[in-house]
């Protein structure tokens, strides 16, 4: 078995990624992540990688595109501020169809806002973060074993469905220090890079010019690529939704929430089960592709939903749709940095009827 | 019989889109034969990004990434540090270089990126049709500057080539011009000289090449060479403004 080590969930990110073979880490500094960037700063050069500070966000994500034309695994990390800069480099990967992996340590904004954690880019990372119609794969850990987790698993997602991945966390996410298992097989880059035959790595004069694009100019042939890219995310939908259900059997009220709330929300629903309330918790770990089977089953048994977000109530909305409005939602919000304490939730809970 | 006139085996036989006159065809086939002569068309990826080469990726037999405007020298600097024995080059215009990309212009530079630049500098936007340059110069009637191009309130054409010239890292910098026959041979020499620079991993390489819009002028092809000559070489004097690594003479 793998040796447990104590790493902050941004480390945990960074050493993850090295073991999933990704060599280039492109990144600006910006709290509450800029210990991603350390970390690739010091062990890229001493195994052959690449760590490079680009100079804004802009440029470090058009990096990555340049990276993963080249068929590398490809990474940038930034916090919701510089995840805004990137958005135009995102909506690009995607309509390239480039995979490549994108992490976001939340804080609160919108502006400058904050350094403190924050949910509140749910809706800009969910509905597609950038002009254009299409999607990321997003992925929310809650814990810095997920962290690492679940870094692997959006390059391995982002590669199978042609699509960018984003790793979606609080900044209380980033900055935590847990025990976490790294995986011991290390994916060797090279490997990484096969079966890309699209990747424009220079033809050898072996083959006819690939060409990484997003620009069409005849109307029906764009038609085309937006309907092709859709029938790939109703596959993603159909086959890759994740989520955690918490003492979900018996129960008559449901919690929804994510990253550092579904942690806190865990103590509340054990406080609230002391005093005779049957509460279980769905915890979305895919936020896009959004779980929503798992929310219309629970439906069908519980009385009412409780979102705990560290935003105004942006999943509440993915929770609605996914029931069709067919039972009560009620709310457990702080936002700005402000993170709810469990007597919060519990209080919450015990106002459900 | 002799051949004594080909088209170069990198360029695609794609019929190119560009208007009559527009200078675009002429530095393209000097970019192919720069890549033939160096035999490097196997291992080389090319970068166009928005503006009316924005296409090349159909005109170029390699390997070709379009970009997003301005942002060439930051892809191009991806796929550099991905495949350092490949041979990189991006090809921009005045508005994606000089204005909306300046940032990633000057920093690529600055890191010394062993890439090659082709910077088209024509002074006007030609994909949107004639608006405004950071390269136009005081006077020039553009869409955007329909009274001319005011410099109290619009401010001076920029000199990217001296401009970069003022950093340490770059290897190579040279400007010319593609309005005449000694010209387009001159333009020749320095594409293939930047590309030889980053196949001897010199460093950063950029060939600004002042050239025509004879649409968006208003001109006529002939007429719009004689406006380089006239107007746009005095404003961006032709010469070599870097070459770190010239021989002692």
């Amino acid at each position: 078995m793998a040796q447990k080590v104590l790493m902050k969930g941004n480390e945990a990110i960074a050493e993850a990624a090295i073991r999933a073979g990704c060599r280039h880490y492109f990144g600006y500094p910006i709290t509450p992540q800029t210990e991603i960037a350390a970390y690739m700063a010091k062990r890229m050069p001493k195994i052959g990688g690449t760590f490079l500070q680009a100079e804004s966000e802009i440029a470090a994500i058009n990096m990555v595109y340049g990276c993963a034309s080249t068929g590398y695994r490809a990474m940038t990390s930034s916090s919701s501020p510089g995840i805004s800069l990137k958005a135009e480099g995102i909506s690009y990967l995607a309509g390239a169809d480039l995979p490549a992996l994108i992490v976001n340590i939340q804080r609160g904004g919108p502006g400058l806002g904050g350094i403190q954690p924050s949910q509140s880019d749910y809706f800009f990372m969910t509905r597609g973060p950038g002009h254009g119609d299409f999607h990321v794969i997003v992925l929310a850990p809650a814990s810095v074993q997920e962290m690492a987790d679940m870094t692997r698993l959006a390059f391995d997602l982002s590669e199978k469905y042609r699509m960018p991945a984003m790793l979606l966390a609080d900044g209380t996410m980033g900055q935590m220090m847990e025990p976490v298992e790294l995986p011991e097989e290390e994916i060797s880059p090279e490997d990484a890079r096969k079966n890309k035959p699209w990747a424009t790595c220079g033809t050898e004069m072996k083959r006819p010019h690939n060409i990484v694009n997003s620009l069409y100019l005849k109307p029906d042939e764009l038609e085309k690529t937006n309907i092709e890219r859709f029938e790939r995310y109703a596959r993603l939908e159909a086959e890759e939704c994740r989520w955690e259900e918490y003492m979900m059997d018996d129960a008559e009220f449901c919690v929804v929430s994510c990253g550092i709330t579904a942690r806190v929300s865990k103590n509340a629903i054990l406080e609230a089960r002391k005093r005779g309330v049957k509460v279980g918790m769905i915890r979305p770990i895919t936020l896009y592709p959004f779980p929503a089977k798992a929310f219309a089953k629970a439906a069908e048994k519980v009385k009412a939903f409780l979102t705990v977000e560290l935003n105004m109530g942006q999943m509440k909305e993915d929770v609605e749709l996914a029931i069709r409005c067919s039972k009560p939602i009620s709310t457990c919000n702080r936002v700005g940095g402000m993170i709810p304490s469990a007597d919060q939730v519990t209080a919450a809970i015990m106002n459900l009827k | 019989m002799a051949t004594v006139f080909e088209k170069p085996k990198s360029l695609t036989d794609a019929p190119l889109h560009y208007c009559p006159g527009c200078t675009h065809g002429i530095v393209h086939r000097l970019v192919a034969e720069a890549i033939d002569e160096l035999g490097i068309e196997g291992k080389t990826i090319g970068i166009a990004p928005v503006g009316c080469s924005v296409m090349a990726y159909d005109y170029f037999a390699c390997d070709m990434i379009e970009a997003a405007h301005g942002r060439a020298p930051a892809v191009a600097t991806g796929v550099k540090r991905s495949l350092p024995n490949n041979v990189v080059f991006t090809y921009q215009g005045d508005g994606d270089l000089a204005s909306i990309g300046l940032c990633e212009t000057v920093s690529c530079a600055c890191r010394g990126e062993n890439i090659t630049v082709i910077f088209i500098n024509n002074a006007i936007y030609g994909m949107t049709g004639g608006q405004m340059a950071p390269t136009s110069l005081v006077g020039q009637v553009t869409q955007t500057s329909p009274y001319g191009r005011d410099a109290a309130t619009q401010g001076l054409p920029i000199r990217i080539s001296e401009l970069l010239a003022t950093l340490d890292a770059p290897a190579y910098i040279e400007r010319v011009a593609v309005n005449n026959v000694a010209n387009v041979r001159r333009a020749k020499k320095a594409v293939l000289k930047a590309f030889k620079t980053q196949v001897e991993g010199k460093g950063f390489s950029l060939v600004e090449v002042v050239s025509t819009c004879p649409t968006n002028w208003g001109l006529t092809p002939q007429k719009a060479c004689q406006w380089v000559e006239e107007k746009m070489i005095p404003q961006y004097p032709l010469g070599c403004f870097r070459d770190k690594f010239a021989e002692a003479k």
